[in-house]
């Protein structure tokens, strides 16, 4: 987790002249900024042939031929894929692994940011590599790439008998399966998707496929013993590390737990559920009939629907307030607790919790085709050519709001509006 | 004879208008209760604007392109569903009918009139039973259902232009109209011939999908 | 030489022959009974109950018209040859009828719904034609080309198996080409915010990369911000919604549609593809439970419309040769870009001549519906299927047209197989290669 305690909470601003960059190289790609807010960061193009990655102004000490996927890490250093004579490698902060690859793509990060997985491509063959460590074993394909919360275990699903998609039956009897730190299942599947890591990173659950029509969930390799015509992802309750998924049977969607049904009440669809923080509660989006969605929690629905979507159902950090974003027709509000906001968005990025208890959601939103912050409903008054999602101190009083207008960037820490 | 006449006209008239009317109720409500059960997605895209829109079009004869691909057909079919319908419906006889029962009347057409309507509606079945037999990818998908249907629907008229015109003479000929008349009815709901309801809703349906959805002509 | 073209019936398709071996009557008719009690409703039985054998629909097939008006081949013939003797006979059919059925269904009919327009009662025979393929997949008998491909985008999410890496790889090479030609040229991968995303069909990134750079070429120029997705939901085709496999549909349409999600683009736009748009915009969302796409599709016609109508993208010099416009099915009877297509057409061009009929009454490609993806074993009973669209296609080009504009994937390799076929000179492009050969580039380009 982010430990935020140890950030510069006093108020006031903090800018980075990013316009000059724009004079100083041939091309700036998309800014991206730390979660502490103190740096800003852009793949910038030097020439032609040549690429760096520019962060409070200071260039990598090493160019290199591409460079794509800069990201921060939660612990806020600067990350990208980049290549050099035609390998590839990742760069933290500058610093490459030792190791480079014919391909590299779909890093992941550890909750803390210490560790960083990513799915390679050598000869032809696929693997993950963690902290530029490769797996002991390679396969043929690999797919929905996982990393363990605490970052020491790699998964992925690969294909682990040789069988063309056209060679239908022995692609039906089942080619696919999971690896964890490169070792396979024993057991094979017609299809492995969404792996999912328990908390403590020991197990693993996948949606599976084991005919064209017979779909369940796997953990650790075993599947359940009941057979679905569909399946979603699953997730581990953080406490009892039960398994929990979407189960689709006669047309309708329920919620199963170890294969046994937990909420009786069907729904036109349900998907993406989150445990509390506790594991006490699960909710999930669903909707209660054709067209109507909502916000499912232990079963039962908010008393709100909407006809366009309902995305980024999160969880306030003790566990008690549910938020979630919902768009009607062409425009997007905030939802908490299964009341809507009265202002609407062009867009909202995910809610995010006070982490005092207090219930506080800050939103960074598109509103008139600008950028600005809303919070339990109130608009800040100044718009902003890009922003970066807020983030609340500790104590749940003030907010990070990373900015940039024409003059550059921007990090402001205010008083809760 | 009159005791029969009177039970054709009687009973069997009730019990023809109780199939035909609760016939076409229940099949409307099973309908109904099946969409809400199976497909309630279909109530999100009915419109009342594009399900009328598309039912216009297709009234109008030779409006829609499948009607204009065959204007014989479509001629004939017009011109058979609306003697069809108007023929039995402003009958001075059959008003008469509702009049002595019901004290309920309305205008009604020349008798000689409905008499040419009538020659209408069988010699359309004569047509369409002949268009089944001679056009190979109708005949392909015919069965002895869809010829007894003609033979459903004909049978009223063929009869009530007979009886109307009193040959042979004497009763036998009105009692086989009112029989087959009713017989017509009662059936309406538990053969095809119930497009008469369902077409609407399914061209209302498509009509809803192609205008709401599509944004596309179905005509 | 020439080969004897087989008959239709006489076509062996291994995947379905191995499927056959292993079915029993009882298989049989506990497959069709269930989903024909379990997944159909109103809506089927109402067309069963209305349908009055008319025989009118039979003039809007293709290949009826094409197949010397034989009643095999019209829309209610091909009804009576798979559903209703299903219905009759409670299920009990036996193999050389589910032979039967998976030609008829999976080959003999492109779900184009032109027969729509031409039944009084708006029966949707097309949908029946999904009813028996839905079956078919339960029966395991997909022909074998489509199954592969249903195989692909269940493994991949993409229907032509192509690795992750080769994806990124792809777009990064066409960038790079792309900057021979237009140095400050970008495909911005996973750009958060950015406006549009923008989705192609998997054949692009196969074969067809150059289709990519034309696109960011024209992205570029028109100053989009826009972006695609690194990881999987790039794709936007759909084959398993051809073959029923609506679990599979379902899964790779909710794939595309988180994509978009996870970028928070206000829209996804869309390649000049007929079958992914119907499948983004109207079939795939409905089993998921939304009424509406949940992020706004717009498919590349009303894309290049709005370029061209705001002056975003400005034509230097218009494309010199004669053109004649294919009506795509997807997008014109079942989206209305046909009138867009044609103000575009007009902004290339100063000579469209038009084929008859057109807009909605179009003829299809004889491409569509999965049927071109059932394989080589089926392609030269395809062509001769669709006669009627060679002949239209004769007849611009003898009224002067020199290319033919398809503006969807699947229209464009069915039409090239016909003009290929009869020997009619039509150059057949799509409308991102003339409004790439003909928009004004910027200084310093090329």
């Amino acid at each position: 987790m982010v430990v935020s305690s140890a950030w510069d909470w006093s108020i006031g601003e903090k800018r980075v002249d990013t316009k000059s960059w724009t004079e100083r190289f041939l091309q700036v790609q998309e800014y991206q900024v730390s979660a502490d807010g103190e740096s800003v960061a852009a793949i910038v193009a030097l020439d032609d042939q040549a690429f760096n990655v520019c962060v409070n102004g200071a260039l990598w000490d090493t160019p290199f031929d591409k460079i794509w996927r800069l990201r921060f890490t939660p612990d806020s250093r600067a990350t990208a894929l980049v290549s050099a004579d035609g390998q590839w490698t990742l760069a933290v902060n500058g610093q490459t692994w030792p190791e480079s690859f014919d391909y590299i793509w779909h890093p992941l990060v550890s909750e803390n940011g210490q560790h960083i997985a990513a799915a390679i491509q050598q000869g032809g063959r696929y693997a993950m590599a963690l902290d530029g460590e490769v797996w002991p074993n390679d396969f043929g394909t690999i797919a929905y790439s996982a990393l363990s919360p605490s970052g020491d275990r790699t998964a992925g699903a690969v294909q682990v008998k040789v069988a063309d998609s056209g060679q239908l039956e022995a692609f039906q009897e089942g080619t696919f399966s999971a690896a964890v730190d490169g070792t396979a299942w024993g057991s094979t599947f017609v299809n492995v998707w969404h792996l999912v890591f328990s908390p403590d990173g020991q197990h693993l659950a996948a949606e599976v496929r084991q005919s064209l029509y017979d779909y369940t969930i796997v953990v650790d390799g075993k599947p359940w013993p009941q057979q679905y015509t569909c399946v979603w992802a699953p997730s581990f309750d953080p406490v009892t590390g039960h398994v929990v998924a979407p189960v689709r049977k006669d047309g309708h969607w329920k919620m199963a737990q170890d294969g046994e049904l937990l909420w009786q009440r069907p729904f036109a669809q349900l998907w993406q559920q989150r445990f509390s923080p506790d594991g006490s509660r699960l909710a999930a989006i669903a909707a209660t009939a054709f067209g109507r969605w909502t916000v499912v929690v232990d079963g039962h629905p908010w008393p709100v629907t909407f006809a366009g979507m309902v995305s980024d159902l999160t969880f306030s950090p003790d566990g008690r307030h549910i938020a979630a974003l919902a768009k009607e027709k062409d425009h997007w509000t905030v939802v908490v607790d299964g009341k809507p906001w009265q202002h609407r968005f062009e867009r909202a990025w995910p809610p995010v919790f006070a982490p005092d208890g207090s219930g506080s959601v800050a939103v960074k939103v598109e509103m008139d085709g600008a950028f600005t912050f809303a919070v339990d409903d109130r608009i800040w008054p100044h718009a902003f050519e890009r922003n970066w999602e807020p983030f609340f101190s500790p104590d749940g009083r003030r907010l990070l709001l990373p900015t940039m207008n024409q003059n550059g960037y921007c990090r402001k820490v205010v008083e809760k509006f | 004879m009159t005791s029969l006449y009177a039970f054709v006209a009687g009973p069997l008239a009730w019990a023809a208008f109780l199939f035909f009317f609760g016939g076409l109720c229940y099949r409307l409500l099973s309908m109904l209760r099946q969409v809400r059960q199976s497909e309630p997605f279909i109530f999100s895209y009915m419109s009342l604007r594009y399900s009328l829109r598309s039912i216009l079009h297709w009234l109008i004869p030779f409006f829609a392109m499948g009607w204009r691909r065959n204007p014989i057909l479509t001629g004939v079919t017009f011109i058979f569903h609306i003697s069809l319908i108007a023929a039995p419906v402003f009958i001075v006889s059959h008003v008469v009918l509702w009049d002595e029962a019901w004290n309920l009347s309305w205008w009604t057409l020349p008798d000689a009139v409905v008499d040419v309507m009538t020659l209408v509606v069988v010699a359309a079945c004569l047509f369409f039973a002949l268009r089944r037999v001679l056009r190979p990818e109708v005949r392909f998908v015919s069965d002895a259902s869809d010829y007894l249907l003609l033979v459903l629907t004909a049978a009223p008229f063929v009869t009530g232009f007979l009886a109307y015109h009193q040959w042979p003479a004497g009763p036998w000929m009105t009692i086989a109209h009112m029989v087959s008349g009713e017989l017509l009815l009662a059936l309406i709901p538990f053969t095809r011939l119930r497009h008469m309801l369902s077409g609407w809703l399914t061209r209302a349906y498509i009509g809803s999908e192609f205008g709401a959805v599509r944004h596309a002509r179905d005509w | 030489m020439n080969e004897r073209h087989k008959e239709p019936s006489e076509i062996m398709d291994d995947g379905v022959e191995a499927a056959l071996s292993r079915l029993t009557p009882e298989k049989i008719q506990a497959v069709i009974n269930s989903v024909l009690k379990g997944e159909t409703g109103a809506r089927f039985k109402a067309y069963m109950d209305t349908c009055i054998h008319c025989g009118l629909c039979s003039e809007a097939c293709q290949f009826f018209l094409s197949r010397d008006r034989d009643p095999h081949y019209s829309p209610v013939g091909k009804v009576k040859q798979t559903v209703w003797p299903m219905v009759k006979n409670k299920g009990r059919v036996d193999t050389d009828f589910i032979r039967r059925a998976v030609r008829i269904a999976h080959t003999e009919c492109n779900l184009c719904k032109r027969c729509v327009a031409f039944c009084p009662f708006g029966i949707d025979i097309a949908y029946l034609m999904t009813v028996v393929r839905r079956i078919i997949h339960k029966l395991g008998a997909t022909p074998l080309y489509l199954q592969d491909t249903a195989h692909s985008h269940a493994s991949t999410m993409n229907q032509m198996w192509v690795k992750e890496d080769e994806w990124i790889d792809t777009l990064q090479w066409q960038e790079d080409e792309a900057r021979a030609e237009i140095p400050s040229l970008r495909i911005p991968l996973d750009k958060e915010g950015a406006e549009i995303m923008y989705s192609v069909i998997a054949p692009e990134p196969k074969f067809q990369a150059q289709l990519i750079y034309q696109a960011a070429a024209i992205m570029h120029v028109a100053g989009v911000d826009w972006t695609m997705p690194s990881d999987i939901g790039w794709d936007n085709s759909d084959m398993a919604m051809f073959t029923g496999d609506y679990e599979i549909m379902g899964r790779i349409k909710r794939t595309h549609f988180e994509a978009a999600t996870r970028l928070r683009v206000k829209k996804i736009v869309m390649g000049e593809c007929g079958h992914a748009f119907r499948s983004v915009y109207d079939t795939g969302n409905r089993w998921l439970g939304w009424a509406q796409p949940p992020v706004p599709i717009v498919h590349a016609i009303a894309f290049y419309y709005d370029l061209l109508k705001t002056g975003k993208l400005r034509i230097a010099r218009k494309y010199s040769h004669p053109v004649t416009l294919h009506d795509p099915c997807n997008v014109v009877r079942g989206g209305g870009l046909h009138e867009k297509a044609r103000y575009v057409v007009h902004q290339l061009c100063d000579n469209l001549i038009e084929m008859h009929p057109n807009r909605e009454h179009n003829y299809c490609c004889g491409a569509g519906g999965g049927v071109i993806n059932c394989g080589p074993p089926y392609k030269n009973a395809r062509v001769a299927g669709n006669r009627v669209k060679a002949e239209q296609l004769f007849d611009a080009k003898s009224r002067g047209a020199h290319t033919l504009i398809a503006p969807c994937h699947n229209c464009h390799s069915g039409l090239h197989d016909i003009v290929h076929h009869h020997g009619i000179d039509l150059e057949i492009k799509f409308f991102s290669d003339i409004i790439y050969e003909c928009m004004e580039k910027p200084d310093g380009s090329e």
